[in-house]
């Protein structure tokens, strides 16, 4: 048992190699990936898409698939089929019930196909796994500028659109009457998942991109609904949990999954704990 | 169908028996337009206004100009087109025929200050926003970029503000819109429409599933919204007997047909009957109206349970 945990949480290391360019470009990855992740998750829980974000990351883990078998940056692999996913699903509009069994049909697929290609796969075992639980140091300086250029795109498409997304994601019909183009926006969000999916599958893999893209939002919306103080703490428990994964996973050397879901789901836990003892006084004060 | 639509100008205050209950707020008439927009543009105008869904005509020759201030209740069964009415004036759909105006310029467009409050539907309870945020969205929400500046800011937290003391709100602004009673969130809808500062409010049935208090209340804010600041409504409902006292005129929709006029004109048996190219009897009982027969299940339940 205490080998166990001592395999776990393993220190020894971390200081050197902390020092190391890749580990330093691992952390300078999870802290952009928190950022983009921290700033989807709470429109992600607005509009309901999280089985959409999971539908698109395997999309994207099909995608990465192909992409190693074909040669090719397992990145922009990732990205055409995780935008190939968005841009499905958000022709699907909002409506959920259409959308949820096309987004289980579409998954399978998806899933199905990306193991295949991996049995196809002669190279190293470590791309596969790292496809599915996730290796960040995997991430070189190449993929560094991908998911930097992502988050530019993401964090500029939200400046200029945040309110109409906000109005769209909460009150689509109202919104649609006020003029705010709801279907061309639903695309334009389905876009943004579609990438930053695509970028959280080779780093956390595309079993666990739920965690990072859609847990925080779920936390914040627990404690909070003023929507700029959701986004905040969604930003800070998603760089809390990927930037502590990475720093955890570092002495053990073991895929930073398995940390970043456990400290993101304690950060779930810990806001229910939080609104359930904190909510009776709000209500008395709101009355 | 003969209309009296284009050459209607808001009724004459002679009320028919019963229509007016003493203290009622609608015993004002409708103020003079205000100065701000061009004498003579009216509020809404439809002429010759034809919408088709393939084979089926949902109405056809539609005049219909609404001046501000005046308060028209849209009529009919489910299927009439009631709520694609709305789609029009919104900008969301293209007349088949004719030409629509909203303040004299194309609905949806710039300058048209449409305010809208739709039915009373459960929220998330989730959903990241307090009750101040559902109206500011009211305000500027289908603006792109950032909220630049202080005084801005300051400008704009006053403006949700006042909506919010308007219709009562003012203890639950900062509450999770949410988790608030189905009466209060419709009452944000209203402060919702009315932030914007409208010229023309549209209503799709905002006292559905609302109790008997919350009607009156809601009905209420948006009469002295029309009184007060001379705002035009088209309020789409299945159920006139709530809005009757405050009601200027009626466009009744059925299968096709329709009829504009006054509630006295129209909601009579012989009009309802050639509407419904059946037997209808509209009945008054004190100050509610009573139609029985107009076949539609679920239309006239209410008037006559």
């Amino acid at each position: 048992m205490t080998d166990i945990l001592g395999r776990l949480f393993d220190f020894a290391g971390t200081g050197a190699l902390l020092r190391l360019p890749f580990v330093q470009t691992a952390l300078l990855a999870a802290a952009v990936l928190g950022l983009i992740a921290g700033l989807l998750a709470p429109l992600i829980v607005t509009r309901g898409m999280a089985f959409a974000v999971h539908g698109t990351s395997e999309l994207g883990f099909a995608g990465g698939a192909a992409a190693l078998v074909a040669g090719v940056n397992v990145g922009f692999g990732a990205v055409v089929g995780a935008l190939f996913a968005a841009v499905v699903f958000g022709l699907l509009g909002l409506r959920q019930r259409e959308r949820d069994s096309v987004i289980g049909v579409v998954l399978a697929f998806g899933l199905g196909l990306g193991v295949l290609l991996l049995a196809l796969y002669q190279g190293r075992s470590v791309n596969k796994f790292g496809l599915l639980t996730g290796s960040i140091v995997s991430v070189d300086s190449n993929n560094l500028w991908l998911l930097t250029g992502c988050a530019v795109v993401v964090v500029g498409t939200l400046l200029v659109c945040y309110r109409q997304l906000l109005f769209a994601s909460a009150d689509p019909e109202v919104a649609a009457a006020r003029g705010v183009p709801v279907r061309v926006l639903s695309m334009v969000f389905a876009v943004l998942i579609g990438l930053s999916t695509a970028l959280a599958v080779p780093a956390v893999g595309a079993i666990l991109v739920l965690a990072v893209m859609v847990t925080p939002g779920a936390a914040a919306a627990r404690v909070s609904s003023n929507p700029v103080v959701v986004t905040v703490l969604a930003v800070v428990f998603a760089e809390f949990s990927l930037v502590g994964g990475v720093l955890l996973s570092l002495g053990p050397g073991i895929p930073i999954s398995g940390y970043v879901a456990t400290l993101i789901f304690l950060c779930y836990l810990g806001c229910r704990l939080f609104a359930r003892f904190r909510r009776p006084a709000v209500l008395l004060a709101s009355r | 169908m003969t209309t009296l639509g284009a050459s209607l100008r808001p009724n004459e205050p002679g009320p028919g028996p019963g229509r007016l209950p003493s203290g009622a707020p609608g015993q004002e008439r409708p103020p003079a337009p205000r100065s701000e927009s061009p004498a003579g543009v009216p509020a809404v105008e439809l002429h010759g206004a034809r919408m088709a869904l393939g084979e089926r005509v949902l109405w056809d020759g539609l005049d219909l100009r609404i001046e501000a201030g005046e308060f028209v209740a849209v009529l009919g069964p489910n299927g009439s087109g009631k709520t694609t009415l709305l789609k029009v004036l919104l900008g969301q759909r293209e007349l088949t025929g004719g030409t629509v105006r909203i303040n004299g310029r194309a609905p949806g467009g710039a300058g048209t200050r449409v305010g809208y409050i739709p039915q009373q539907q459960a929220m998330d309870v989730d959903v990241p926003l307090r009750a101040r945020d559902l109206v500011g969205l009211g305000l500027d929400g289908h603006r792109l970029g950032l909220r630049i500046g202080r005084r801005a800011r300051r400008e704009r937290i006053d403006r949700v503000n006042t909506a919010l003391a308007a219709v009562g709100a003012t203890g639950y602004a900062n509450s999770p819109a949410g988790r608030l009673s189905g009466g209060e969130q419709q009452r944000l809808r209203v402060a919702q429409a009315l932030v914007g500062d409208p010229s023309v409010l549209l209503c799709d049935e905002p006292l559905l599933s609302l109790d008997l208090a919350n009607q009156r209340v809601v009905s209420e804010l948006i009469d002295q919204r029309r009184t007060e600041a001379a705002t035009a409504v088209l309020f789409v409902t299945h159920e006139i007997n709530p809005v009757l006292p405050l009601v200027d005129r009626v466009l009744y929709l059925v299968n096709g047909q329709f009829r504009v006029g006054t509630p006295d004109e129209v909601m009579t048996t012989e009009v309802l009957s050639e509407l419904y190219r059946t037997q209808v009897d509209v009945l008054r009982v004190r100050d509610r109206l009573v139609v029985v027969g107009a076949e539609d299940p679920g239309c006239h339940r209410e008037h006559t349970a």
